[in-house]
């Protein structure tokens, strides 16, 4: 595959002047987007997200750096002083229908009914007007609030809300949909609901989502790319299944932390007596695989080869885009020179071994 | 009845209901002086008050420069006491008009006079409208026109009412003063037929007139913001 990236914006800064200082939002910063992708920016509130993501449809016009959609230029200066080329006007409002938008607070119009907000974006649509009315009632359809198209906002639940503005932004059948801490002010379940139907979206109509957030959890769900923003720059990037097995920044940790919950259970079990009191030939280790080694019975292996026995004290294993990535807490016993050798086995087969406590001898 | 009215208000009865100082001429010269520079001072104010909230630095048109001309034309006009506009502004009055004296020519200094505190108004009320929905409607790719009728004011509406019923009270306030350049009305009334001439109960009418028509521009107002607000 050798497609273009859809989205592609390459060296973009974002710099705010203040009366006397300036503020950096976002730091040369290159993100490709693919077709189909769903794309996470994680990221703290602050970091720069938020603004970067608008730079996409330039509800933040970039200080520098270029930005290309559907392979046409929609910004490109070297730097902020330099000549700038900028899409404007009719050209711009028409290919933001393109880039559909959702928000942490829905940003719906209140003073207009449910079907009023969707048309409320095909109003400089091609279509008849019978057409789009038959438009809107297959976007409502399609977000499951036909029974709701006469009520206004105010009237709906958050998740309810949250569905009448996908309405909207699919309203011009766009091929983007960006997606601002959409999830964020709703509750777990509902935001179970709203993930399943951006997954369902990317799937059936191959929509490119790029999904910013502050929660793992939402990426976890649905993205299978992802990117870490720290004080406006992206600090790591990878496949989902790169971040999570192997996240390389401290700060990309914290968030898979806040999705799996591995450290707190650290922080429990090393608590209890069984680790507290932990054995002279006893290892308190942590256990992280990805992939197809699960499928192999390792820690009967462990018994068989060495005579190793593992005392599994808290277990998470994920399923991210159809592979298993998991995390298990255990304690280890068996001679020192038994237990080298089934780490060295547990190495061997690709699973991460982080020696908690005890084993000072290995 | 009526001899018992015409006992205790003899002097309200003197005043006659036609006539040039009848009650009717002043009930209509003062729903004239009111509704006309509602629409005029009205039209401004919301202009101006529009014209405040897209130049503002959160703005959909930012403008340093339009927005210190609107900014500082309305404070010029607020800071200006209603009675000395009325007589300073009597130059201009006679360009516009003809005249610088009656009912008409009233209208210019009152539509001056009203226009900086409808535009304040204005601006509170559609500064409330969330800069997230103009985003979002941004998003679509709605123009600059369509956020100004379909956003700003469509959403700001009942604020919009509500702000109205407010100006157009202090509005009605403003006409009792415009009797000073001879413009009549029931201000005129209580003062000139009714203070000046110790007919107290003339006074007491026309006050009386005056309350019910606050009352009812209050209570129209309140039903109107009550059936446009779907917050």
């Amino acid at each position: 595959m050798t497609e273009e990236p859809i989205i592609k914006l390459d060296n973009i800064n974002v710099t705010f002047h203040q009366k006397k200082r300036t503020i950096t939002a976002v730091n040369n910063v290159t993100v490709h987007v693919n077709r189909g992708d769903v794309y996470g920016i994680v990221g703290y509130s602050g970091a720069g997200k938020s603004t970067l993501v608008r730079v996409i449809n330039l509800l933040q016009e970039p200080t520098s750096g270029s930005v290309i959609v559907n392979n046409e230029t929609f910004f490109q200066a070297t730097d902020e002083n330099a000549k700038k080329t900028i899409i404007g006007g009719n050209d711009l409002r028409d290919r933001r229908r393109k880039i559909g938008m959702i928000f942490q607070h829905f940003n719906l119009l209140n003073e207009r009914t449910v079907t009023e907000n969707v048309a409320f974006a095909l109003q400089h649509s091609p279509l008849k007007e019978d057409e789009k009315k038959a438009k809107v009632a297959e976007l409502l359809e399609l977000v499951d609030l036909s029974d709701r198209a006469d009520q206004f906002p105010a009237q709906l639940s958050g998740g309810q809300k949250q569905r009448v503005a996908i309405a909207r932004a699919l309203a011009n059948d766009p091929e983007i949909l960006i997606s601002d801490e959409a999830t964020s002010a709703l509750d777990p379940k509902t935001t179970n609901q709203i993930l399943a139907l951006l997954k369902k979206l990317n799937q059936e109509f191959g929509l490119t989502i790029v999904l910013i957030t502050h929660e793992m959890q939402a990426v976890k769900e649905i993205a299978n790319k992802v990117s870490v923003m720290q004080d406006g720059e992206i600090i790591e990037s990878g496949s989902l299944l790169e971040i999570f097995a192997q996240p390389k920044e401290q700060l990309t940790r914290e968030f898979i932390e806040t999705a799996t919950n591995i450290d707190k259970a650290i922080e429990t079990i090393s608590h209890e007596a069984l680790v507290h009191n932990l054995k002279d030939n006893e290892v308190f280790a942590r256990l992280s695989y990805v992939g197809d080694t699960t499928d192999e019975p390792l820690i009967a292996g462990l018994f068989r080869d060495f005579n190793v026995t593992a005392n599994i004290l808290y277990g998470n294993i994920e399923i991210l885009q159809e592979t298993p990535v998991g995390s298990l807490l255990v304690i280890l016993s068996g001679e020192t020179s038994q237990l080298q050798a089934a780490l060295g086995t547990l190495r061997d087969h690709h699973v991460t071994v982080e020696l908690i406590k005890g084993g000072q001898s290995l | 009845m009526n001899q018992w009215f015409a006992h205790t208000f003899p002097n309200v009865i003197y005043q006659g209901w036609g006539g040039d100082t009848g009650w009717w001429t002043a009930i209509v010269q003062t729903l004239y002086m009111t509704f006309w520079s509602a629409i005029f001072g009205g039209l401004l104010g919301l202009i101006f008050g529009i014209g405040l909230i897209i130049t503002a630095p959160n703005g959909i048109a930012p403008s340093k420069t339009w927005f210190w001309i609107f900014d500082k034309i309305v404070s010029f006009f607020r800071a200006l006491p209603f009675i000395i506009l009325l007589a300073a502004i009597a130059p201009v009055t006679k360009i516009i008009v003809g005249t610088q004296i009656g009912t008409t020519a009233a209208l210019v200094p009152l539509s001056l006079g009203v226009f900086p505190f409808y535009a304040r108004q204005v601006q509170v009320a559609l500064s409330e409208v969330s800069g997230g929905i103009v985003e979002a409607a941004q998003s679509v790719g709605a123009s600059f026109w369509d956020i100004v009728f379909g956003v700003y004011l469509r959403e700001g509406r009942s604020e919009l009412v509500r702000v109205s019923t407010v100006t157009l009270i202090s509005l009605i306030g403003l006409t009792a003063m415009a009797g000073a350049i001879g413009a009549g009305g029931l201000g005129n009334m209580a003062i000139s037929y009714g203070y000046n001439r110790f007919a107290t109960d003339t006074t007491l009418v026309a006050t009386l007139l005056v309350l019910i028509l606050v009352l009812v521009v209050q209570v129209i107002g309140d039903i109107l913001v009550k059936q446009l607000n779907h917050k």
